[in-house]
């Protein structure tokens, strides 16, 4: 394709009939393209719709603080652990994907360039995104749980796998964004390397990176499927995510959404309300943090 | 004053002290340099020697290499991985490409201003303090940007906002944030890249001035594609040009005159020099 | 006064101290430390892969060596009996991914071209917004929304439309059937989740139809629809065919939404409001109680599963690649 005007504009007004027809295949395709944001935007506002309202009335004091009941179809309980397991467990997570992958990036984008190793690294990582979560759930459950049993860190290095990648991959893009400019103003003063790197091309891309890490860290918080293999199912909290079964929101959400019980069932929407605002909370946090370095670096 | 006063070639012998400044010392002595870029070369056969204190300007058509040689001065070319240099350059009788340098800390004495202002989006503090910090400076960093920014005539404007980003400075402003950062190093040379080539006349002529006030200090280096400009501030000239390799179609920058600044345009030796200096060429 | 001969108890006068730059200096090490570093920290990345491919196919291999190619050719899964056929899974992997991606791709492709082409300035970015949200819910959400709320809800939809095309040829093979947790059911829930995905990499290909294409269609006085068909389809078709192929490699690995509303009935059948079983939803739903053959049959799927969306991903970057290079070059 390399001819100015594809072919396609040419036919274009061979193709063209009466006006009359040509105008209303123009408004069947906008009404095609509004009606299809409107398709989207239903499932959405019924899912958050739902989840808020369902969800809303479980929420007390006792939801944050309490151990789950033992007695799931009956009412009663809190969902303390779960909520505390969801954090940290994605905390293991983080802290293990974050500094690899940004230093992973940091390879592809400052050492590698386009040589073969780096292309490799790339390539896979990409491939890596693709996996399906409960891949990585099985294979964490076959290098850690076998071994070390149930806990929660099985449940952070399930996740940080689903991480790592996406924090190369976002890392990377936003290194490219850092003008060569500031790069050869540092080595200019006699800044090393690995220096420049630390000292003004992180710096620089900080916004960008930041908000690559928070929505990897939002999605990561919401996988089910990786832990449901490795964490185990614990009722009562456990702040040792290196001993013992621990149990996770999204967790709570599958078990308690298969029961027929009502008291169950609240407890699923509860969870759900919980998790959704954790999430949202960090995907808006992230759209907020890069937006605002962004302005100041403008400014 | 020229090449009679070059210091013997092999082995570092510069013993010229800070008691008499008027005998003007040679910083760097350059001895058939060539540059190439993987398999091909860039810039042949440059010989010249840059006298302390003096405004060395570069100037030549586009592409005749200029950038290329002013950038081995603080190997800042090393980057560029295919790049590789033959020849010498004798900085104080030291080779600069001797294998045990370490063009870190080349860098560190040999200060470079680009041709797009590139202040770090910091604050302008930090900006100026990047250097000193890099180098475990532990002194009074306050004073040491203080004084960086005065020399670069640019304190007053910015001394009620130091801690404001430093991209919310003009352009010329930048470029004068630029050189006090390369001051705030303490570098004996400075390098400076076409520094004007994106400024107004008004900011061109601010860093023109501030040139001559930094020259009793430092030893400057100026690629220019503007001839004015070049006879304006400079003491000595280069002028490079290009010549068509007649097999691979491609082009070879050599030096054609290297001379004080006055004689390469009042009475050029080379006809090309003077053609280009005419308007002539180029 | 150079600065260099600032401190005159240190440096010489005149830089002769230039001597000292032949000095062995330590800073060096710090590069080639740091780059070997980041380098490990990349290859991380291979080894986890290649650690996933041969402990997941070591800790199956048990059941790969009884069942050979059986396991993928049979339909029979009796765990009770020892016998592992995972076609019905695979079988009901692909149609439900499918019924997904014949829902979400019209969707996504409009409001990819909305976003881009049609919706006022001012839209656009709230656009971009509400997919970031669909995206950002967990699929666990989308589970228990599709399992409490929209199986029961729909199930008498399933029940009138098979009740009225039932009996027609071609039509009654695909919608028939009255089971809310079905197929279809699974095949909405994962159109929701993945119009989001197509969405945003199609937005970011047809971002990159140049103007000019745009300009040429306009000014031979093309309609906005007519500009889309002429220049922006053909231009990006390729991007698009790739996010679309990335999509449904996201479909095929969804485990707990699906999981939750397929029905967990492995069967063959080209009925889609019939309940059915994925390869990832048995994995998560049969795992607990598995053990020795059963469990390694199990992680078996989780191979297939693994090989299957490497492939798919694999090509769609493949397309997606091809894609750049020639809009960077054209």
């Amino acid at each position: 394709m390399t001819e100015l005007i594809s072919p396609d504009v040419e036919q274009l007004l061979l193709d063209a009939t009466t006006s009359r027809s040509r105008r209303f295949k123009n408004r069947l395709a906008s009404v095609w393209m509004l009606g299809a944001l409107l398709v989207a935007v239903v499932p959405l506002a019924l899912v958050i719709g739902y989840v808020l309202f369902k969800g809303i009335g479980q929420l007390s004091v006792a939801w944050f603080t309490e151990d789950l009941p033992t007695i799931t179809r009956k009412a009663g309980g809190g969902m303390g652990p779960a909520i505390v397991g969801t954090l940290l467990i994605t905390l293991g997570a983080a802290v293990m994907a974050i500094p690899l992958g940004i230093l992973g990036a940091i390879y592809l984008h400052e050492y590698g360039g386009k040589g073969r190793t780096a292309r490799l690294i790339r390539f896979m990582a990409d491939v890596m995104t693709g996996v399906p979560s409960i891949v990585m759930g099985l294979f964490v459950y076959t290098v850690w749980t076998l071994t070390f049993g149930l806990n929660g860190f099985g449940g952070s290095l399930a996740l940080g796998c689903l991480m790592l990648p996406i924090i190369i991959r976002t890392t990377e893009e936003m290194l490219r964004l850092v003008p060569d400019e500031l790069r050869q103003a540092s080595y200019a003063l006699g800044n090393r390397k690995w220096r420049t790197i630390l000292t003004v091309v992180l710096p620089a891309s900080f916004g960008g990176i930041t908000s690559g890490v928070m929505i990897a860290i939002a999605r990561a918080a919401g996988e089910t499927a990786p832990l449901v293999f490795t964490i185990g199912a614990a009722r009562n909290l456990n702040l040792n995510i290196f001993e013992g079964p621990m149990t996770a929101l999204s967790v709570q959400i599958f078990g308690n959404a298969q029961t027929p019980f009502e008291a169950a069932q609240s407890r699923a929407w509860g969870a759900a309300l919980t998790l959704v605002a954790i999430v949202f909370a960090m995907t808006i946090l992230a759209r907020y943090v890069s937006s605002r370095v962004a302005r100041r670096h403008a400014a | 004053m020229s090449a009679e006063t070059v210091a013997p070639n092999a082995e570092p012998v510069a013993q010229t002290t800070v008691s008499e400044p008027e005998a003007p010392s040679v910083v760097f002595d350059v001895r058939e340099l060539d540059v190439y870029y993987g398999e091909f070369r860039a810039v042949r056969d440059v010989n010249l020697q840059v006298l302390q204190h003096e405004i060395t300007a570069f100037i030549g058509p586009s592409g005749c290499g200029k950038s290329t040689v002013l950038r081995c001065f603080d190997r800042m070319n090393d980057l560029i991985e295919s790049a590789r240099v033959d020849g010498k350059i004798l900085y104080h009788g030291v080779d600069l490409y001797d294998p045990r340098i370490d063009p870190v800390e080349v860098r560190k004495r040999i200060g470079m201003v680009f041709q797009k202002p590139n202040p770090f989006p910091k604050s302008i503090y930090d900006n100026i303090a990047f250097g000193p910090r890099l180098s475990g400076n532990k002194g009074n960093l306050d004073d040491i940007v203080e004084r960086a920014l005065r020399r670069a005539a640019l304190w007053d404007e910015v001394k009620d906002r130091l801690k404001k980003s430093a991209m919310g400075l003009s352009g010329g402003q930048q470029q004068r944030l630029c050189i006090a950062r390369a001051i705030a190093v303490e570098p004996e040379v400075i390098l400076m890249d076409e520094p004007c080539s994106a400024l107004d006349p008004i900011a061109t002529a601010r860093i023109e001035d501030l040139m001559q006030e930094l020259k009793s200090d430092y030893t400057i280096l100026i690629v220019t594609h503007n001839m004015q400009q070049a006879a304006r501030v400079s003491d000595r000239t280069a002028f490079f040009t290009t010549e068509v390799n007649s097999e691979s179609d491609t082009r070879t920058g050599v030096l054609v005159e290297f001379d004080s600044t006055d004689k390469i345009f009042s009475a050029p030796s080379d006809e090309r020099t003077e053609n280009y200096v005419t308007g002539r060429f180029g | 006064m150079t600065l260099l001969s600032h401190d005159d108890s240190v440096a010489p006068a005149g830089g002769g101290d230039a001597l000292s730059l032949l000095e062995p200096t330590s800073g060096r090490r710090g590069d080639s430390a740091f780059k070997f570093v980041a380098l490990v920290a990349g290859l991380v990345v291979l080894v986890i892969l290649g650690l996933i491919a041969f402990s997941t196919t070591k800790e199956a291999w048990p059941a790969f060596k009884q069942e050979g190619l059986g396991f993928v050719t049979s339909s029979t899964w009796i765990p009770a009996e020892g016998k592992f056929g995972a076609l019905a899974f695979i079988y009901g992997t692909v149609l439900s991914s499918l019924i997904a991606l014949v829902l979400a791709v019209p969707v996504s492709l409009g409001i990819a071209l909305y976003a881009n082409e049609a919706a006022p300035r001012r839209l656009r970015k709230p656009v971009v917004y509400v997919m970031d949200l669909l995206a950002a819910i967990p699929s666990v959400v989308y589970g228990l929304w599709g399992i409490i709320v929209l199986a029961p809800a729909i199930q008498p939809v399933y029940k009138a439309i098979s009740g009225a095309v039932g009996d027609i040829p071609v039509l009654g093979w695909f919608f028939n059937g009255d089971s809310g947790r079905s197929y279809m059911t699974a095949g909405i829930i994962l159109a929701i989740m993945i119009t989001p995905i197509i969405t945003s990499l199609s937005r970011e290909v047809i971002a990159t139809v140049p103007s000019a294409q745009r300009e040429a269609a306009y000014g031979m006085g093309a309609t906005r629809w007519e500009m889309i068909r002429a220049a922006v389809l053909p231009w990006s078709r390729g991007g698009i065919v790739g996010s679309v192929m990335l999509g449904l490699g996201r479909a095929m690995g969804e485990t707990i939404a699906v999981a939750l509303v397929i029905g967990s009935q492995p069967q063959i059948t080209t009925h889609l409001f019939e309940a059915g079983d994925s390869m990832a939803a048995v994995i998560v739903n049969q795992f607990g109680e598995a053990s020795g053959i059963h469990r390694a049959a199990l992680i078996g799927l989780g191979v297939v599963l693994f090989g299957v969306t490497i492939i798919v991903n694999v090509s769609a970057r493949g397309i997606v690649s091809q894609f750049d290079r020639r809009s960077q070059g054209a």
